[in-house]
């Protein structure tokens, strides 16, 4: 264990050394403090919303945003020390390939952690104390950052296995990108075209939410606005993740499987690599 | 620990081939070392040296063969260095250039559960004590190197890889460099060494590996390589002056003679006429002054194995 924690405090100083903590820090928390601002625009008046208004607004773009973050972290992990030279001689040492690749996804777990939690939970309780805003829905809340912080671990783990495949840093930055069009963007694009042709033909709504569900991104959002009874009615989306079978352990557990998946198949491919 | 019992094999191949995709870099490697001995690799680059190192810290899993360490399969690097400190200085080292010499030398003293007083000790031995607080960053390549030694010696390690350790090291540096492996040595350590620079590890070495295009070539201590290559035996006869001419005419047409001038020339001959040859100039009387022996030099035994060269 203390090895572990070893490699994971080593990435979590690199991010503070290199203000990878504090730029994200700023990043999410800016977004926090305009959306819990903007939220209430459309009702007339300019205050601070209530929670469950802000957590609709800021998970829908952290569904682009996390993600985005997760990969710039983990993408560079693996092919980055085996480009310099530094995985050679870190593998000398008595410690087993896994342990190379959970510590440092257990690293980033905790810069992305710093990030989100203080980014989007700082900026809310600095508006809730200095402008006074409802704290209605503050579980959703809490429920949405560490939603996002699980959203994040998908793409870390997916991260690390561009990372491992590729032989080359700018070929795993150019497939990490291509990464997040494909999941955040592509995905659910292709799939609303499809439903648009296709009229409900082939595609009943019990096949639509299979291809939603095994989304990561559409079941962190699904997650996030059917949650709270307040949330869900506030997204219109009230009902119908329930009618279509979904519950929210359902959604944790596909996110879970995007995080357990891409991380075996890393350390699949670690173990068989010839350094 | 390593095994006490001198006559186990700390490293045994048997037989390892080495082949990347269709390029063979090791072939029918044979090798046994024994506890306590330093091994030294020489050959050109590409040699297959840094592979044979790389097999044997279970970096790499050999085509065919065996490659044990410790009696253990070194795939499972990492169960066979539970047991035992090891230290490795790859080729032209690389490290966490964002970090200071300390936190790397302390990242690494955590991961083999060394303190942080040897850290500093280390530091202080390789003559970075006052660098420790510089991003490796701005090391230059000795820096790197001294830092490289510091992490391969952390937890008194009992077997040894060092690849091209003395690479970068201006000369007094070699010299304080070779004597903390020498300590090391004396401890009963065990290390295999790459090397291009002969002269420096001909008085470690207890064996010298030979290594040409993945084949081993020769094998043994610097006595039986000499015995293997039969290279001649150099000597330099100084005479009265004006002499010389005449008394190269008075050695048989075996004897092979060059460099005549004025006062001196050079005789070569193989090993076994060294003696009759020796007779024969003492015979010769007080028209030699001097005689020199050269016998083969290290670099010469070296081309010899590479070249396949036998003059």
């Amino acid at each position: 264990m203390s090895l572990l924690w070893t490699l994971a405090l080593k990435e979590v100083r690199d991010g503070l050394r290199n203000r990878w903590i504090a730029a994200a820090i700023i990043l999410l928390g800016t977004l926090a403090v305009a959306l819990s601002l903007l939220g209430s625009a459309p009702t007339g008046s300019v205050r601070v919303s209530d929670l469950d208004i802000t957590v609709i607004s800021l998970s829908s773009l952290s569904v682009y945003l996390i993600p985005l973050i997760a990969l710039m972290l983990s993408f560079d992990a693996l092919v980055g020390e085996f480009e310099r030279g530094t995985m050679m001689l870190l593998l000398t040492y008595p410690l087993e390939r896994w342990q190379v690749i959970i510590g440092k996804f257990l690293g980033h777990l905790i810069i992305l952690f710093i990030a989100i939690f203080t980014g989007y939970g700082g900026a809310i309780l600095l508006m809730t104390l200095l402008m006074g805003g409802g704290t209605e829905g503050w579980q959703a809340y809490i429920m949405m950052m560490a939603s996002s912080l699980l959203l994040g671990a998908v793409f870390i783990a997916l991260g690390y296995l561009v990372s491992i495949l590729v032989r080359e840093r700018a070929t795993a930055a150019g497939s990490a990108i291509g990464l997040w069009l494909g999941f955040v963007v592509l995905y659910d694009l292709i799939l609303f075209g499809v439903l648009l042709v296709d009229e409900g033909q082939i595609i009943g709504q019990k096949l639509f939410s299979i291809l939603m569900l095994i989304s990561p991104t559409d079941s962190y959002r699904i997650l996030n606005l059917s949650m709270f009874e307040g949330v869900s009615q506030a997204a219109g989306i009230a009902g119908i993740a329930s009618e279509a079978g979904m519950n929210s352990s359902v959604m944790l557990g596909v996110m879970l499987l995007w995080v357990v998946v891409p991380l075996m198949m890393t350390l699949y491919v670690f173990q068989k690599r010839e350094i | 620990m390593v095994d006490t019992n001198a006559s186990s094999d700390v490293i045994s191949l048997r037989d390892v081939t080495k082949k990347y995709s269709n390029e063979t870099v090791l072939q029918n490697v044979d090798l046994n070392v024994q506890s306590g001995e330093c091994i030294v690799l020489v050959g050109h680059n590409g040699a297959g040296k840094t592979s044979l190192l790389k097999l044997m810290l279970g970096l790499t899993k050999p085509s065919s063969g065996v490659v044990e360490v410790l009696g253990k399969n070194p795939a499972f690097s990492a169960a066979v260095a539970q047991g035992l400190s090891l230290g490795y200085l790859p080729e032209s080292v690389a490290f966490y250039e964002a970090m200071t010499g300390r936190e790397v030398l302390s990242f690494y003293a955590q991961l083999k559960g060394s303190n942080s007083a040897e850290c500093e000790k280390l530091l202080e031995l390789v003559g970075l004590g006052d660098a420790a607080k510089r991003r490796v960053g701005t090391y230059s390549k000795g820096m790197r190197q001294r830092l490289g030694l510091a992490q391969a010696m952390l937890g008194n390690p009992q077997l040894l890889f060092l690849d091209e350790p003395t690479t970068g090291l201006d000369p007094i540096l070699r010299q304080h460099f070779y004597e903390l492996i020498d300590g090391l040595q004396k401890q009963g350590a065990t290390s295999i060494i790459s090397s291009h620079a002969l002269s420096e590890v001909e008085a470690r070495a207890s064996r010298f590996v030979i290594l040409k295009a993945g084949v081993v070539v020769a094998c043994g201590t610097l006595d039986e390589l000499y015995q293997q290559a039969t290279l001649p035996i150099r000597m330099k006869i100084s005479v009265s002056p004006g002499e010389a001419s005449a008394v190269a005419q008075r050695f048989g047409s075996d004897v092979n003679i060059s460099d005549i001038n004025n006062k001196s020339f050079n005789l070569s001959c193989l090993v076994d006429e060294k003696m009759p040859l020796i007779r024969h100039i003492s015979s010769l009387g007080d028209v030699v002054h001097d005689m020199q022996i050269m016998p083969p030099r290290l670099d010469e035994l070296y081309s010899h194995f590479m070249n396949g060269d036998p003059s």
